[in-house]
């Protein structure tokens, strides 16, 4: 089976703060990440190779730095990356992101002469936090797409998804190749050794660009292809300046708030 | 695209197996003041099996009419179907704008069908408003785990589509005197068209929980310690008539199904009342509960940063405080 996976480089958000002054995010020494559902979904992309044989490659469209998070992904599992990358390409909505990545995609399959029987995403990116450059994709190429996977499971050369639902999951089988975008796992991904991160390094990770993908339209790249328009953005007050009740036995403690909450016509 | 060709604003009441989500009527309330300023019709469509009762609904609750396509191949949620049905829909009628409640179905259904009329369509809104200067809507909706917030709109394409997060709007009064007219549109998809296969549908919790559409949530986390203490928790959501919600380490931890789980790989939820008992904060459950109404933070850190978010915290043992604010509850109701 072979399988493509798709991979963001995000900033840390847990460790993004927000200047108390300016009320803007501070990027500033924020360590940059493989967006963590993209973990998972590389995880189970190499499983299923292990089981299935075939190849797992990585596609991530960013900057030069991206490849950072390529050689992270080539040193728990990937057998080659892609960089996808040209100033043509900034700015680019969910629309046109995915429009190119599918496009990117085409020209992977000719590159390494195969093709994809199945493409893995993250169920989002912690950053854009859309969860639409998934389903997007699976448009741009005409295949079924299930989203919300917490597992993916092998069933005689076929898989099955189960799929996140109200009161516990669906299983369900799609014809392939198919776009799974994937929430969770029930395990974590592995780690890299120092042999299999020694490896990564020396892995050549080519760097596409509208030149490397001929039939791209660069009318539906970038924010002159973007529908959507961001208008504004500004930080949401958090800080609540709560009443914090410390030092205080239990039980005080709790008719206390009850009777803040009633009080306060909560309840 | 001449913009001027594309009119109403349309909400998706999606259903299943004939029953209707409330984030579509909630929708339609929040989009109500929206269609009274541009001064077009709000109008409900419905795709589902035996769901003319749910486009009653819709207008009861404030719909001018509604749209329906019913069939048996729409008993259950899938993309191939409901995309096909919803592009028909949307290419013989060009609505303006296009609001879909944003579940999971919701949020797998979106960008399938923005992505097929080459639009835009704006994630997981939690506010929704007419721009004064250009008409546009302009969708609101957090970014970067709920740090930044950002406004968008969709200019130069149409129709203009959000999902828009369950339990951030109320649902409107239901007028059952209403009436409106219900159109029924024949789409039928033959099953070949259709490529995925329900093969089971697996029930993880013995009562139907819903989490979103809770009003008071009594939350636990790994500092509860075992999947018996949880009983502590259950005991104080009795008392409130509020539904047990967790972090993600429980689910990790194998105490609670995954249902259960709030937070951003988990549920939204937009309670008035949220209980966090034991959980520290991090980012990823915060997320989760920013539409809490109130948030009551129970921790042995007076450092967790769960109460950076807390209206009412109390630093002490859960052990104690919990069975403490249950029989305070219960005094109080008494
Ligand atoms: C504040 C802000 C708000 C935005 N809001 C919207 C909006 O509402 N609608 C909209 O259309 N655009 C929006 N955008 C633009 C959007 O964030 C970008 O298009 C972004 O590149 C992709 O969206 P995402 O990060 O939400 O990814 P998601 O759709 O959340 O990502 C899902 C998965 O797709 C794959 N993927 C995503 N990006 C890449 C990539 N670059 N390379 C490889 N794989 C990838 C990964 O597997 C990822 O897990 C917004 C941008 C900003 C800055
Ligand atoms: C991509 C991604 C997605 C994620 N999605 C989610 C999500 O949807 N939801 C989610 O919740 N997490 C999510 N997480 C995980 C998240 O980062 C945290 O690891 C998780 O929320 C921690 O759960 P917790 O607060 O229960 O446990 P901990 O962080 O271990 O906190 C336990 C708390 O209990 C307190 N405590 C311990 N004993 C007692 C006692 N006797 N009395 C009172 N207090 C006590 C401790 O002081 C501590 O603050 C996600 C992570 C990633 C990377």
């Amino acid at each position: 089976m072979n399988i493509c996976v798709c991979i963001k480089q995000v900033p840390d958000t847990n460790e993004i703060k927000v200047d108390p002054v300016t009320h803007t995010l501070v990027r500033k020494g924020v360590p940059s990440i493989v967006n963590p559902f993209d973990t998972y979904a590389q995880e189970v992309g190499v499983r299923l190779k292990e089981k299935l044989g075939g190849k797992v490659v990585v596609i991530s469209m960013g900057p030069e730095q991206a490849k950072e998070a390529i050689k992270t992904c080539l040193s728990v599992g990937a057998d080659a990356g892609y960089l996808i990358s040209s100033r043509k390409f900034g700015g680019s909505d969910t629309l046109a992101t995915s429009y190119i990545l599918s496009e990117a995609i085409k020209a992977v399959e000719e590159k390494e002469g195969l093709k994809f029987d199945l493409i893995l995403c993250g169920k989002q990116a912690v950053d854009g936090d859309t969860a639409q450059v998934g389903p997007e994709i699976a448009e741009h190429l005409g295949l079924p797409q299930i989203t919300y996977a917490l597992d993916i499971i092998e069933k005689d050369g076929d898989i099955q998804v189960k799929r996140e639902c109200d009161e516990g999951y669906d299983m369900i089988s799609t014809q392939l190749p198919a776009v799974v975008t994937v929430v969770r796992l029930p395990y974590e991904p592995r780690y890299p050794t120092i042999k299999s991160k020694m490896a990564a390094k020396k892995k050549e990770i080519p760097v596409l660009t509208e030149e490397d993908i001929p039939a791209i339209n660069l009318e539906r790249c970038g924010l002159s292809g973007s529908p959507t328009k961001v208008k504004k953005t500004y930080t949401p007050v958090t800080e609540k300046n709560g009443v914090k009740l410390q030092d205080i036995e239990a039980e005080d403690a709790a008719k206390q708030v009850v009777k803040l909450i009633y009080d306060a016509k909560i309840l | 695209m001449n913009l001027a060709d594309y009119k109403n604003i349309w909400v998706f009441i999606e259903t299943e197996c004939g029953k209707p989500k409330n984030v579509g009527f909630e929708l339609i309330n929040a989009a109500k003041p929206l269609a009274q300023e541009k001064g077009c019709e709000l109008i409900a469509v419905v795709i589902g099996k035996d769901i003319e009762g749910v486009a009653k609904d819709a207008i009861c609750y404030g719909a001018d009419s509604a749209i329906i396509v019913d069939g048996p191949e729409y008993e259950y949620y899938t993309t191939d179907a409901f995309a096909k049905a919803l592009v028909a829909l949307v290419e013989k009628y060009k609505p303006e704008t296009l609001m879909i409640g944003a579940t999971n179905n919701g949020r797998d259904l979106g960008p399938r069908v923005s992505c097929r009329l080459k639009t835009g369509l704006t994630a997981d809104c939690t506010a929704i408003a007419i721009d004064e200067e250009t008409g546009n809507v302009a969708w609101t909706r957090p970014t970067f785990g709920g740090n930044l917030m950002a406004t968008i709109m969709c200019p130069e394409n149409r129709p203009q589509m959000g999902t828009v997060r369950p339990a951030v709007f109320k649902k409107g009064d239901y007028d059952e005197a209403k009436t409106g007219e219900i159109v029924k549109e024949e789409i039928t998809v033959a099953a070949d068209e259709i490529r995925t296969t329900l093969i089971e549908r697996v029930k993880e919790v013995a009562e139907s929980i819903n989490l979103e559409e809770a009003e008071i949530i009594v939350s636990g986390g790994r500092g509860v310690g075992s999947q018996e203490n949880f009983q502590l928790l259950q005991d104080l959501a009795d008392v409130l008539g509020a539904t047990v919600g967790c972090s993600r380490a429980v689910v990790d931890a194998g105490w609670m199904p995954h249902a259960h789980q709030v937070g951003q790989s988990g549920k939204t939820v937009a309670p008035k009342l949220y209980f966090a008992i034991g959980i520290s904060g991090a980012i990823q459950h915060v997320a989760g509960i920013s539409g809490a109404d109130t948030i009551v933070a129970i921790n042995k850190d007076p450092d967790a940063p769960i109460f950076d978010v807390a209206d009412y915290g109390i630093v002490g043992n859960l052990n104690e405080v919990v069975p403490a604010l249950t029989e305070a509850f219960k005094a109080q109701k008494a």
